[in-house]
């Protein structure tokens, strides 16, 4: 008989694909289920608006463009949270680190446009990863130093991050003579060139920040999977008291683990503020770091995983947008709810359908296995 | 208007700031006493508030809002509840998706029942809680500084800022001098001790998460019917998770939090006072700056560099029964 090889942690014997697929999908089904009948309630009919929201995603050039454009985002911070995860931390604090990101990326390019754009794209993108790992190292080091729990200090970045942020936009780095709190317009130099400006498509703020992104998936799985320290995080994610006996410091890889995840979030601004804005704002976080957690977690935090929920987000924030033309009673929020659902249901009631799911393909294993 | 008035108004617009901080960090109190994280009271308190809104508006009265928000706190505590104690789901990410559910749910049922851009129709009258004038009030008010603190802070609040100054001493009573109290907290501490004794420790944060919501509702109700007149699209901005941050600052003990919710509220209120003022040696202190220090102090707190704040041992941890 072949034993069936199954990843430390994964729960055994059950056929991967069940758990990478089938699992995922089934909470998503359920989600959608439940926005559908929320539909029903306010009064619209749930299959025309999910054909909207298909239509408005993929149906044409221009939407394409734009689900990619979000899907970058959402590579961006799933990615960031599942490092974290990796090491059995909670980041809920991914949005204030976008925002310390993209703060970087704008003071990098108010202050270096004098350089040329091969200089100062790579700083800012730099800077941007400075600062969003810095926002995430001090919750790191509380966490691992002196056992202030992560989540609850992360939340409390967040809300310090958008206080620095509305501080320095309204009293520092304010456009001259501006009214709103928005910085002045970056230096043509330093802006990302766009997808439009190579490729024969229409104009869309899908930027060269995509491609990197798909690039830093490929990294994230050598770095978690290939290396000694992406080994080491594992490791004090799974067991922190093996870690130890391992010889393998818990407090070194839970900073760690949580610079990068920061320094992944704020790339978030490199593709919002150099990408797309050209000039510091502020929102421009617009909940990405709140939906990294979905994504992670529908992701199974791996690369591919993730690829695919980003994807599936960008699709839901592209063809939201669709939903207020065409539909009658339903718009944008509309997007929030299932979102809020999809988390629900593939986050916090995981376990409502695994075990039975889990049971009937143990069963059905047994019996096949009798009968041979 | 001399300095003493000056402060008392200034406390007047503290206790108005601190009501909803007050019940949600009550609230949160039962939760996380029991050993159930709870980052959702935001979206409680956010789906109490339309809800309230909602019912007022069609009802024409207050009290028929506050049932419909306290209902409606309850039935999102028990989502919580089902998540995080039956299936032992990760507690953070219910609070998370409740909170985001919520902000999407509020505005899309306000559009589709109200066709006013994600409010509801302005509360007034009957429908919205009013201010009580306590007896004597006006007569007193002449009288200098006891009459006037009577006249200008005891009174003329509405029921549910009297309800969130008296809920402080019937939690304390209930979490520390009943047994309803001492088995939250054994379950938030000791959860297979208490399985031990014979009791469901499931059952019990059920419990306690009930009064969580009832508390939140109230909390909610006060944002949009007695606070507000109406029904606004995340109307809460982050008084759920201030609430938190109260509640961690205050220890977990009824006392304290009261202190930091009435700390946290003061500095709110003091804020709008400052803006743009010129003090003496710090020169003008940002509004973002004061509004940051609520979070600053708990991180600071929890880091253990302004006392230290010891959390129920059990929290965050799904009680698995063994077999």
């Amino acid at each position: 008989m072949i034993e069936v090889k199954s990843k430390f942690g994964s729960p055994a014997k059950v056929p991967a694909w069940v758990n990478l697929a089938l699992i995922p999908l089934i909470n998503l089904a359920a989600a959608l289920f439940i926005s559908g009948i929320v539909i029903l309630i306010v009064g619209d009919d749930p299959i025309q608006a999910l054909e909207v929201l298909f239509y408005g995603a993929f149906g044409y050039a221009d939407a394409i463009g734009y689900t990619l454009y979000y899907t970058t985002n959402f590579i961006f911070t799933g990615l960031a949270v599942a490092i974290a995860f990796h090491c059995g931390l909670f980041n809920i604090g991914a949005e204030g680190q976008a925002l310390m990101g993209g703060l970087g990326v704008g003071l990098a390019a108010l202050y270096l446009d004098f350089l040329p754009s091969w200089v100062v794209i790579p700083i800012a993108i730099a800077t941007a990863a400075a600062f969003g790992a810095f926002w995430a190292y001090i919750p790191g080091y509380l966490q691992a130093k002196r056992g202030s729990h992560i989540v609850i200090t992360t939340i409390m970045f967040n809300f310090i991050a958008a206080s620095i942020m509305t501080y320095l936009l309204v009293e520092v780095l304010i456009a001259p003579g501006g009214q709103s709190p928005e910085s002045r317009e970056f230096a043509e130099l330093s802006w990302l060139p766009f997808f439009h400006d190579f490729l024969p498509m229409p104009d869309t703020p899908l930027n060269v920040s995509f491609i990197f992104a798909l690039l830093l998936s490929g990294a994230f799985y050598y770095f978690v999977w290939r290396t000694r320290w992406g080994y080491e995080i594992r490791v004090v994610g799974q067991n922190e008291t093996a870690a130890k006996y391992a010889g393998i410091s818990p407090s070194r890889n839970i900073i760690l683990a949580m610079a990068l995840s920061g320094a992944l979030a704020g790339f978030v601004g490199v593709n919002e503020v150099l990408g797309v804005h050209h000039r510091l704002i502020l929102d421009f976080t617009g909940g990405f770091g709140f939906v990294g957690i979905a994504v992670a977690l529908m992701g199974r935090n791996h690369p591919v995983g993730i690829f695919i929920a980003a994807l599936l987000f960008g699709a839901l924030y592209q063809g939201g947008s669709e939903l207020a033309f065409e539909m009658k009673t339903i718009n944008r929020e509309m997007v929030i709810v299932i979102q809020g659902l999809i988390i629900l249901f593939s986050g916090a009631l995981e376990n409502m359908f695994r075990p039975k799911i889990e049971s009937f393909f143990k069963r059905k294993k047994t019996t096949t296995a009798a009968r041979a | 208007m001399d300095s003493i008035q000056l402060f008392i108004l200034l406390l007047d617009a503290t206790f108005r700031v601190a009501t909803p901080l007050i019940l949600a960090a009550m609230a949160g109190m039962f939760s996380e006493r029991s050993g159930v994280v709870d980052i959702g009271l935001e979206g409680k308190m956010l789906g109490a508030a339309f809800a309230a809104a909602a019912a007022a508006s069609v009802s024409g009265s207050a009290w028929v809002g506050l049932g419909a928000g306290i209902l409606t706190s309850l039935a999102l505590s028990s989502l919580h509840a089902y998540a995080c104690v039956t299936h032992k789901g990760n507690q953070v990410v219910s609070g998370m998706a409740i909170n985001i559910m919520v902000a999407g749910l509020t505005p899309t049922l306000a559009i589709a029942w109200f066709h006013k851009g994600g409010q509801t129709p302005a509360l007034s009258g009957d429908s919205r809680f009013q201010p009580i004038t306590l007896p004597f009030a006006d007569a007193l008010r002449d009288t200098p500084i006891i009459g006037f603190t009577y006249a200008e802070l005891i009174s003329g609040h509405n029921i549910l800022v009297y309800i969130a100054v008296i809920s402080v001493p019937i939690v304390a009573y209930v979490m520390y001098r009943t047994r309803f109290g001492l088995r939250v907290r054994a379950v938030g501490e000791n959860p297979h001790a208490v399985d031990t004794a014979g009791i469901s420790v499931d059952l019990m944060r059920y419990k306690a998460l009930a009064v969580t919501g009832l508390l939140c509702g109230i909390a909610g109700t006060y944002i949009s019917s007695a606070h507000g007149a109406g029904f606004i699209r995340d109307m809460t901005a982050g008084k759920g998770y201030l609430a938190l941050a109260a509640l961690i600052f205050g220890k977990w003990k009824p006392v304290p939090t009261l202190f930091a919710c009435l700390l946290f509220a003061f500095t709110d209120a003091l804020q709008a006072r400052l803006q743009g003022v010129d003090l003496p040696i710090v020169g003008v202190i940002p509004v973002q700056f004061i509004q940051a220090l609520p979070y600053i102090l708990t991180v600071l707190l929890l880091a253990g560099f302004v006392g230290k704040a010891h959390p129920p041992k059990a929290i965050g941890i799904p009680y698995i029964k063994e077999r």
